[in-house]
């Protein structure tokens, strides 16, 4: 009996086509790239059991299983039943795999966890954002990271979330040791200086970085209790035309996030080219096509900004263009 | 006396206390620690026996209930100067017995260290102090090494347990709210601890020649200069003079004195633009002299009450009991 595969239902399901005849990739989401350990060993099983024993760490923060025989992809699933239930992902039919692949693993730096820099707990959104998309085959890239270093390059996705604090100031505790101002000038936008022995903040330059706060030897400097990020729009790899992604909302909340995101896949379905190769449109070449006025509008769709964010009511985006 | 007294009486006492005094606690104040979602154990003014951390040290002392990390010493217009009024209410301070030690060093310095302190002078004589006791010790102090796990100079000790507040009023100013409080009367005696995982030996033979220590170049080198050991101490008393002048008119202003770090840039700057400590070695080797060294040389007892928090705080980690017990190693 000849191989009778569905290429098509094979790689929603989250399985590569390799180019060797008969032979695939088993590939392994794990949101915010945060795992129990003992899913390593999981991994190892299904390797060693139906893979080549190699295991490729993923550009997303994923396992790829090399070398399994497509045949096997039933049985690949039902190993990796406790995978899934243990990352918390989305699935409709238990033992039948991963969902969907069209939207790619939300992928984060540590966050606070473990990183002093960071300003949030990154797996956690990310996690939480994983619950509101998934399963999805529409081609979204998202990417948090803790602080505005973006070590998670969250720059080069249509959605980049940017961990951020407004640093809040207490005069009565400070000394005026000018530990922040130094650290914000060599690490950070040089956003403080100081007047009659007390800080002042450049509000138009601070990017919310959490540095200041970091150095402060007397808690005169600390976080805000609200958390805010950054919200980054479109940045992409690609054939036609790198680029990163620009700022649209500054000093905004999760909630927002959550719901511009999901406003974006409404408006994909709505102007997503219907002749497009494999039903892929990516968003960014969408917004490109229709315009950043019109995608606003789907995207603040039922929206209401914290009074403090800051919003791009143009957004514009350069980059390199190999299409012109 | 000692009293056991059931909380919901425990709770009406502490609103008599509070009309009366102001009180100072070891507060947790949530998500103001140096990095995101962590929090710090500092000093505040507590309304509540809830408000107050019993279980763990402070990151920060008691001391800016007495000392102020920035106080206003006088305001000046063209012709006049006004003094800022003292806070009306005495203050009570819950601290614990290594703090309390503290006390001793800080009176020690801003009343019998010459002319007795104004400001320091006007606050203290309104302070009581309340012993919380600890029944395990912290990780990084070392109260018994430096005899100051116990304490007997507290106006009251109070704690917390199960449905009760136990207390022991030593202070005749107190007695009658522990009077009128219908607790049971029983001897109350402070938990204290008589042993630490951290020991330390005191140096005893220091001479100028530990002044070429290497290990103050080889510590010298990790520190940044940040400060917080000095700032978390119960015993640093320096601080600076700062004249904030209005801008439109430079004859009218306040003049500050705020709390200074000999490991901070500008601690030994003087006019003409010399600085005596430059080094960060220099720097450091000069606090950790002062703490067991020479202060004692003058008052007669260490100024270093063992009570951990620079070693705790140190960003560097840097260990001063380590470095300490290292010199002392150093002499057998």
């Amino acid at each position: 009996m000849g191989l009778d595969i569905n290429t098509k239902k094979a790689k929603k399901n989250a399985y590569r086509i390799s180019k060797a005849r008969g032979i695939g990739a088993s590939r392994i989401r794990v949101p915010g790239g945060y795992l129990k350990a003992e899913i390593l060993g999981m991994v190892q099983e299904i390797a060693e059991k139906y893979g080549n024993g190699i295991v490729h760490l993923t550009t997303r923060q994923g396992f790829e299983i090399e070398g399994i025989r497509l045949e096997d992809m039933d049985a690949i699933n039902e190993m990796l039943q406790p995978i899934i239930e243990l990352l918390d992902i989305n699935q409709q039919e238990p033992g039948s795999g991963y969902p969907a692949s069209g939207t790619r693993n939300i992928t984060a730096c540590i966050g606070n966890n473990v990183c002093p820099f960071a300003n949030y707990n990154t797996s956690e959104l990310a996690k939480r954002i994983e619950k509101a998309v998934f399963p999805n085959d529409l081609h979204f890239k998202i990417a948090l990271t803790g602080c505005s270093n973006d070590c998670g390059k969250v720059r080069l996705h249509d959605f980049g979330i940017i961990g951020m604090t407004m640093p809040q100031y207490d005069p009565s505790r400070c000394v005026s040791c000018q530990a922040c101002i130094k650290g914000c000038k060599s690490l950070s936008v040089n956003a403080l200086r100081m007047e009659n022995y007390k800080i002042i903040r450049d509000e138009e330059k601070c990017i919310g970085c959490g540095v200041c706060v970091t150095k402060c030897p007397t808690r005169a400097l600390t976080r805000s209790k609200k958390k805010y990020y950054k919200l980054t729009l479109m940045g992409r790899a690609g054939k036609k035309n790198p680029r990163l992604g620009e700022d649209f909302l500054i000093w905004t909340d999760e909630d927002t996030i959550v719901k511009i995101i999901l406003n974006t896949y409404r408006f994909v379905k709505a102007y997503i080219d219907p002749s497009a190769p494999g039903g892929k449109e990516h968003i960014g070449y969408i917004i490109d096509r229709v315009g950043f006025t019109e995608y606003k509008k789907w995207a603040l769709d039922g929206v209401e900004l914290l009074p403090e964010t800051k919003i791009k009511d143009c957004v514009y985006w350069n980059g390199i263009h190999f299409d012109r | 006396m000692g009293y056991q007294i059931p909380r919901q009486k425990a709770d009406r006492l502490f609103a008599r206390l509070k009309q009366n005094y102001t009180i100072y606690a070891p507060k947790l104040f949530a998500g103001d620690g140096c990095f995101s979602d962590t929090d710090i154990i500092r000093y505040g003014k507590i309304t509540d026996l809830d408000e107050i951390e019993w279980n763990r040290r402070s990151d920060y002392s008691f001391k800016e209930a007495l000392l102020a990390i920035n106080e206003v010493l006088f305001y000046f217009t063209e012709g006049e100067t006004t003094v800022p009024p003292c806070p009306e209410k005495k203050l009570l301070i819950f601290l614990r017995s290594c703090d309390l030690h503290a006390v001793k060093r800080l009176d020690t310095i801003y009343l019998k260290n010459g002319a007795e302190d104004f400001y320091y002078s006007r606050l203290r004589e309104k302070a009581r102090f309340v012993l919380m006791g600890c029944w395990e010790t912290c990780d990084t102090g070392f109260c018994a090494s430096m005899d100051t796990n116990r304490s007997e100079q507290y106006d009251l000790y109070l704690k917390l347990s199960g449905s009760s507040l136990w207390a022991d009023c030593k202070s005749e100013e107190l007695q009658p709210y522990f009077a009128e409080a219908e607790g049971t009367v029983c001897d109350v005696q402070p938990d204290s601890v008589t042993e630490n995982k951290e020991k330390v030996t005191l140096p005893r033979k220091l001479s100028v020649e530990s002044f070429q220590n290497p290990i103050w170049e080889s510590y010298g080198s990790r520190c940044i200069g940040c400060g917080r050991c000095n700032f978390v101490c119960p015993t640093c008393t320096c601080f600076t003079m700062q004249d904030i002048l209005y801008r439109d008119n430079a004859n009218v202003g306040e003049r500050r004195r705020v709390w200074a770090s000999c490991q901070v840039d500008g601690y030994t700057d003087i006019a003409g633009g010399n600085s005596f400590r430059k080094k960060q070695s220099e720097r450091l080797r000069f606090r950790v002299m002062h703490k067991i060294y020479d202060f004692e040389k003058r008052f007669g007892f260490p100024m270093c009450v063992g009570c951990g928090r620079c070693d705790a705080i140190c960003p560097e980690y840097i260990s001063y009991t380590n470095i300490i017990n290292q010199l002392a190693k150093e002499e057998t």
